[in-house]
């Protein structure tokens, strides 16, 4: 077993060693522009766009007519709602989000804020889903769009996106997700949901960074998009620039690997991760963040109260996993996330995220239970505040310095 | 973002964690930041009658730094007398530790811990408090 051992899959994935073969002859000898028409290089390299195309829409139900390639999930986010926006200006200015999102969705709807769109973001229950009835009453003969997230990156929730879509069909309004965390991990299926724009990337799916895409529906309804990156008119005119061919055909191998062997990884890891939260949530004072039942399979975000995120970090230094505490000058707000679930300020600082993946062994996972309880056990030995709960001292009751 | 070797040394090895009896007259104690915010200090100090600092304790809720720097804190102040302690400036410890920028706020919480625990220890001894400049992080 090699140290330090990876668990902030949902950050990134390693590249799939499959895939990079895949790859690697598109850097070289098969290097050619797949708009080039009118030479072998190019046909080579638009026939392996073709496939890929095929593969990526195979694995979310679609067809390849209606995958237009993007850097990432972040320009897939942002040429949906930014595109169905302006395409749409006419029917009405009402955009419909959640506190949840993504910052490539959030971040996006408040610039459309300034340029005079409305937009609502639906708070969420405390096990991190939507209010169905709330999103219902939200709906105005205004409203446009509703995007809502598949999975959510920090706690693995997964939102009822059926029932989503249907509502904002039933108004009149298209449905978008950011699906970046779930595609590839659980089945989605764009007809069997109602998705009528879904972005998604690949380097979160043992593919490689800096390549994603953007689904369009291009029946029952048939949805445009302005483009948000004008040029040479490449994805029918929606998004131009030079095709990344290299990070599309790993594109199209990573969702081949994962549509042929998701259902056994997603038994494997959440077996994997049941052990992982079970062993330790035998600690003290520990808790789960997000819903347990409807969620991905290989996330576990875990509060241990009375410790700081970023100082269990530093103890954990074998494993790799991230934190919803931000202890920077610039930042002493924790996860805006988790603090959507109701959760209490020291809690969200006390939260770590384990994201498994499809190269964590069993092995990794009892390594990083034993580590992370040690290091729980050394910073709460260090904790004033595990010293005050321990003598039985109300914390809610002290009146602390502002700083 | 790195931590320097001191850091985490003083992290790893934290010097005088643990408690003091805080109703005693010759211990003082600061209790300084807040759970929201991330980090929470606590600093103990006990004084013989010729002022002089003979224990110091800590314990802290926060990031490595903040743990570095009241570990830090406490080896400074034994040995030291009331009015020397007071001299101990944040930006000490920021070089000592090499703490970057964004980690400033940590030294600045252990100099009001410092500060703190010394005010408590006069008013229980029938001392003014000293006025503390406010912080500002």
């Amino acid at each position: 077993m090699e140290l330090p051992i990876y668990l902030d899959n949902n950050a990134t994935t390693p590249l799939d060693p499959r895939v990079l073969e895949a790859m690697l002859p598109y850097f070289t000898s098969k290097f050619g522009n797949a708009a080039s028409r009118n030479h072998a290089f190019g046909w080579v390299a638009e026939e392996a766009v073709d496939y890929a195309r095929e593969e990526v829409a195979k694995l979310i139900g679609c067809t390849e007519k209606e995958i237009i390639f993007t850097s990432g999930a972040t320009e897939a986010d942002n040429l949906g709602i930014k595109g169905v926006y302006e395409m749409y200006a006419e029917k009405g200015n009402h955009i419909i989000t959640a506190t949840t999102e993504h910052k490539a969705v959030l971040d996006t709807c408040k610039h459309l804020e300034k340029q005079g769109a409305k937009v609502t973001y639906l708070t969420v229950k405390e096990d991190g889903l939507i209010d169905l009835a709330e999103l219902e009453a939200a709906m105005t003969p205004q409203t446009i769009l509703v995007t809502i997230m598949y999975g959510n990156n920090e706690i693995g929730v997964l939102q009822p996106i059926k029932e989503i879509s249907a509502i904002a069909h039933k108004h009149g309004a298209l449905f978008m997700t950011d699906a970046t965390q779930a595609v590839g991990k659980v089945p989605v299926d764009v007809n069997a949901d109602g998705i009528d724009l879904l972005a998604f990337s690949a380097h979160k799916m043992y593919g490689p960074k800096g390549v994603g895409a953007l689904y369009v529906r291009r029946k029952n309804p048939r949805v445009k998009v302005t483009s948000q990156m004008d040029g040479g008119g490449h994805e029918r005119g929606m998004r131009s620039g030079t095709l990344n061919v290299p990070g599309i055909v790993g594109f199209g191998k990573a969702c081949q690997l994962c549509r042929e062997e998701m259902e056994s990884e997603a038994k494997r890891l959440s077996a994997l991760r049941d052990k992982l939260e079970t062993a330790l949530l035998q600690l003290e004072e520990s808790y789960v963040n997000g819903n347990r039942e409807h969620r991905l399979p290989h996330v576990a975000n875990i509060s241990f109260k009375y410790v700081e995120g970023e100082g269990l970090m530093m103890a954990m230094k074998d494993l790799a996993v991230s934190s919803g505490s931000a202890c920077t000058s610039a930042s002493l707000e924790p996860s805006y996330v988790l603090k959507s679930l109701g959760l209490s300020d020291d809690l969200a600082h006390s939260s770590i995220r384990f994201g498994l993946g499809r190269f964590t062994t069993e092995e990794e996972v009892d390594y990083a239970i034993e580590n992370t309880k040690k290091a729980v056990n050394h910073l709460r030995n260090l904790s004033p505040l595990w010293e005050m709960f321990k003598d039985g001292i109300d914390l809610s009751k002290i009146e602390w310095a502002e700083h | 973002m790195a931590y320097s070797e001191k850091v985490m040394e003083h992290y790893t090895n934290p010097r005088n964690v643990g408690t003091l009896n805080k109703d005693s007259k010759s211990v003082g104690t600061g209790l300084v930041g807040a759970p929201e915010c991330g980090d929470v200090m606590r600093l103990q100090i006990e004084v013989n009658d010729e002022n002089v600092i003979t224990d110091a304790k800590f314990k802290t809720f926060g990031c490595g730094s903040a743990i570095a720097s009241s570990s830090l804190a406490t080896e400074w102040l034994k040995g030291k007398t009331i009015d020397e302690a007071l001299t101990i400036d944040n930006m000490d410890i920021v070089e000592e530790l090499a703490l970057p920028p964004v980690k400033i706020h940590c030294s600045v919480l252990a100099e009001d811990a410092i500060k703190s625990a010394i005010n408590d220890y006069r008013v229980k001894n029938g001392l003014e408090a000293l006025e503390l400049e406010k912080s500002h992080h």
